[in-house]
């Protein structure tokens, strides 16, 4: 597949934010040649071949590194992953320490995950490679927001005009937050639900309609997206117990009914059970999508490294 | 020391109104006289200077200065040298240092400093409450004695009501005024941005804008309550200026500042994780800025202090929500602050006055003024010179400027501290 314009003209996929309708069209149509590729048990290990891929992790992940690992590894490039504990970071001085030791390696794609929201945009700054966003604090998870975009897509044919609900802590959620951008750029409706303490402040200014009522907020919704509830939200007293949270904001049978009837569900992981998501729901084949979501993933994550790659071997 | 006569200006003395083309003799430190066509005395040294402006050495109110705990970001020195070349000539600085100006002994310490540096007048606040850590408050005789000139403790709030209460009433024993960082702690706690679309669409955790309007209200009734003065510093938001504005029409003692950043930026200067504009409190936006233009013009503000704040790279160049809040600002006071003259939204006169007469009434000091007999504290500037500030090039140490890049008009060509030349040729 062959494009007439730059896809990531930064060289990066730092956030969705920025990004327009056919950069990401274009994106998904790749990444579903990928997904096709990628059933058929093919693999294109030219293509990132003599590259160096980075997956730099300061937060603990498994699925999103070994997507990344696998998407890198299917098209040819040496991947290495280096995770670097909470606990060793003093702050942030090492980011800047680690950008010159990433230098000095000649890394040519550095993949980043971090809990402070605008740390892979410092880094980009500071290093030769191209930089992939992968979760930035409360910032944005593009590559995410991509394969949920995909899946979507997949399922519902396309964006334009879907309600799609996504539900729970919002305010914390760089998930929601990438979503949002490309949802609303893709003329999808795109409503959040969730009590007003996970709500961030003037989110109807991201283009959205704000739910406090699971009934209203999926009344009609042809997509249930559940976030993570972070354990730790709840001792900040954001929300007063999970019993509490998944009386009332988690996704059972009886609120899914609430939803169309072929509405599919969705969830980034990890999930926690019986806070957020039932059981019941998450792994019901007829309704959920979670795995397919995770298929999506390295399908997208090959499309970004082969468009980045493609101004790698333009540059080089 | 010769007589020196700065000749052919345009002198400008806003604690007069006086506006007009002349000369200005100094001699033994002190202004002698100042009009037109004065005689020049035998010997006298003569700086022509060409049509310039010449208008008393400016007051800073508010300056954190890493002196003493943390020379590495700046010392008493390197500030004094930026501050010259801002045309301040005399610089208040905050006591919430390591250790904090909670002792006599620290408050002349800091005094001598100033004093070596040669070139400024540093006048020292004093800690309001013990180690500035909100409990107890400092002993305000002893310090006064010491030299202090206000208290505070410095950007940290005093957050607990009772003890803003017995600072508010026991400082009144002395006439001075307590200096508070309007924010309430609990509710800022951890905000890095202005809560609102930016800091959402950021993922930065918020500050909300009343947190600062919360507070004002709260020691405003304290005020009443006490009789004491309660001076607010860097005053951003629309909200708080309604309640100050409403104060002084009362009656009650309620004083404020506010800074450039403040009626120069407003929060979309952190877009691109800019951390030389993460401030405390943060970047606001349009509307409160143009709340702040609006209370210079009407007065509700008393005073445009630099609320400078020293960093190095360690302190910035980090992800936005770790780095640390403030930046420079002795270097841009004037400059910045004539903006607004040049913008047309506050007249030349008025603009100094919120520079000189004004905070040194705040400060009951005699100074900020032209008057004969006075310390010939003086800052000359060509009102049009255009220049732009460079963080990296700036004077002083710490180079954190909010302000890199942008271009100005105005700049300082000359500072004299009782009649010795302390900055330009």
């Amino acid at each position: 597949m062959s494009f007439s314009f730059p896809i990531l003209p930064d060289g990066h996929l730092l956030a969705i934010e920025g990004l327009e309708p056919p950069h990401i069209g274009a994106l998904l149509d790749l990444a579903e040649s990928y997904a096709l590729l990628n059933r058929q048990g093919k693999t294109q290990r030219d293509l990132l071949k003599g590259r160096t891929l980075i997956n730099l992790f300061f937060e603990d992940s498994t699925r999103t590194r070994t997507s990344f690992e696998l998407a890198g590894k299917r098209l040819g490039a040496d991947v290495i992953n280096m995770s670097v504990s909470n606990s060793s970071v003093n702050k942030g001085e090492t980011l800047i320490d680690t950008a010159t030791t990433l230098n000095a390696m000649h890394c040519d794609l550095l993949v980043v995950r971090h809990a402070q929201s605008g740390a892979p945009a410092l880094l980009s700054q500071k290093v030769s490679a191209s930089v992939i966003n992968a979760g930035d604090g409360t910032h944005e998870h593009p590559t995410q927001a991509l394969l949920d975009a995909l899946t979507i897509r997949r399922r519902k044919g396309s964006l334009e005009g879907l309600v799609v609900a996504i539900c729970g802590d919002v305010l914390h959620s760089r998930v929601a937050r990438s979503n949002i951008h490309l949802l609303t750029a893709m003329n999808a409706r795109v409503r959040i639900v969730g009590p007003p303490t996970l709500i961030p402040s003037e989110a109807m200014r991201l283009g959205v309609e704000v739910f406090h009522d699971m009934k209203a907020g999926l009344a009609g919704a042809d997509v249930v997206m559940m976030l993570r509830l972070q354990k730790e939200r709840m001792t900040g007293g954001l929300v007063p117990s999970s019993r509490e949270f998944f009386r009332f904001f988690g996704l059972d049978r009886e609120k899914l009914g609430w939803a169309k009837p072929d509405a599919i569900v969705m969830h980034p992981g990890p999930m926690n059970r019986g806070i957020e998501i039932d059981s019941a729901i998450a792994d019901d084949p007829e309704r959920s999508v979670i795995g397919e979501q995770v298929e999506m993933g390295v399908a997208c994550r090959m499309a970004v490294l082969d468009v980045l790659a493609r101004d790698l071997r333009r540059n080089a | 020391m010769r007589d020196l006569m700065i000749a052919g200006a345009r002198l400008l003395d806003p604690a007069t109104g006086l506006d007009a083309p002349g000369d200005l003799l100094i001699r033994g430190g002190l202004i002698l006289d100042h009009g037109s066509n004065l005689t020049r005395p035998e010997g006298a040294e003569i700086v022509d200077a060409a049509g310039a402006c010449l208008a008393p050495g400016l007051i800073d109110l508010r300056a954190a200065i890493g002196e003493p705990g943390a020379e590495h970001r700046e010392t008493i020195a390197s500030a004094a040298a930026a501050a010259v070349a801002g045309g301040i000539t005399t610089l208040c600085v905050l006591p919430d240092t390591e250790p904090a100006l909670d002792d006599p002994a620290l408050v002349q310490f800091v005094l001598r400093r100033g004093e070596a540096t040669g070139c400024i007048s540093l006048l020292p606040y004093a800690a309001a409450t013990k180690h500035c850590e909100g409990r107890e408050i400092a002993e305000y005789g002893l310090l006064i004695e010491a030299g202090a000139v206000a208290f505070t403790d410095g950007r940290r709030a005093i957050g607990h009501a009772r003890t803003m209460r017995l600072a508010l009433s026991y400082a009144r024993a002395f006439g001075r005024m307590v200096v508070q960082h309007p924010e309430e702690p609990g509710l800022a706690a951890g905000g890095a941005a202005t809560e609102g679309e930016l800091a959402t669409r950021l993922g930065l955790p918020g500050i909300p804008a009343a947190a600062e309007a919360m507070m004002i209200q709260r020691d405003i009734a304290l005020a009443r309550l006490t009789g004491g003065h309660v001076h607010f510093a860097h005053v951003s938001t629309a909200a708080a200026l309604d309640l100050i504005r409403a104060a002084k029409a009362e009656g009650l003692a309620v004083t404020c500042d506010t800074a450039p950043p403040y009626f120069d930026l407003n929060e979309t200067a952190i877009g691109d994780w800019r951390t030389y504009a993460k401030l405390s409190p943060p970047l606001r936006p349009e509307a409160d800025r143009l709340a702040v233009v609006a209370a210079l013009q009407d007065g509700t503000i008393d005073a445009i202090a630099s609320d400078h704040q020293p960093h190095d790279a360690d302190d910035k160049r980090l992800p936005f929500a770790q780095a640390e809040p403030g930046g420079t600002g002795l270097a841009t006071l004037l400059g910045v602050t004539l903006a607004r003259v040049h913008g047309g939204d506050l007249p030349l006169l008025q603009a100094l006055g919120l520079l000189t007469a004004r905070p040194a009434g705040l400060l009951g000091l005699p100074i900020g003024r032209l008057a004969k007999g006075a310390a010939a504290d003086l800052v000359l500037f060509e009102l049009d010179r255009g220049w732009q500030v460079k963080a990296g090039a700036l004077p002083g140490k710490a180079q954190n400027s909010p302000f890199d890049g942008r271009a100005l008009e105005g700049r300082v060509v000359g500072t004299w501290k009782s009649g010795r030349r302390v900055y330009g040729a």
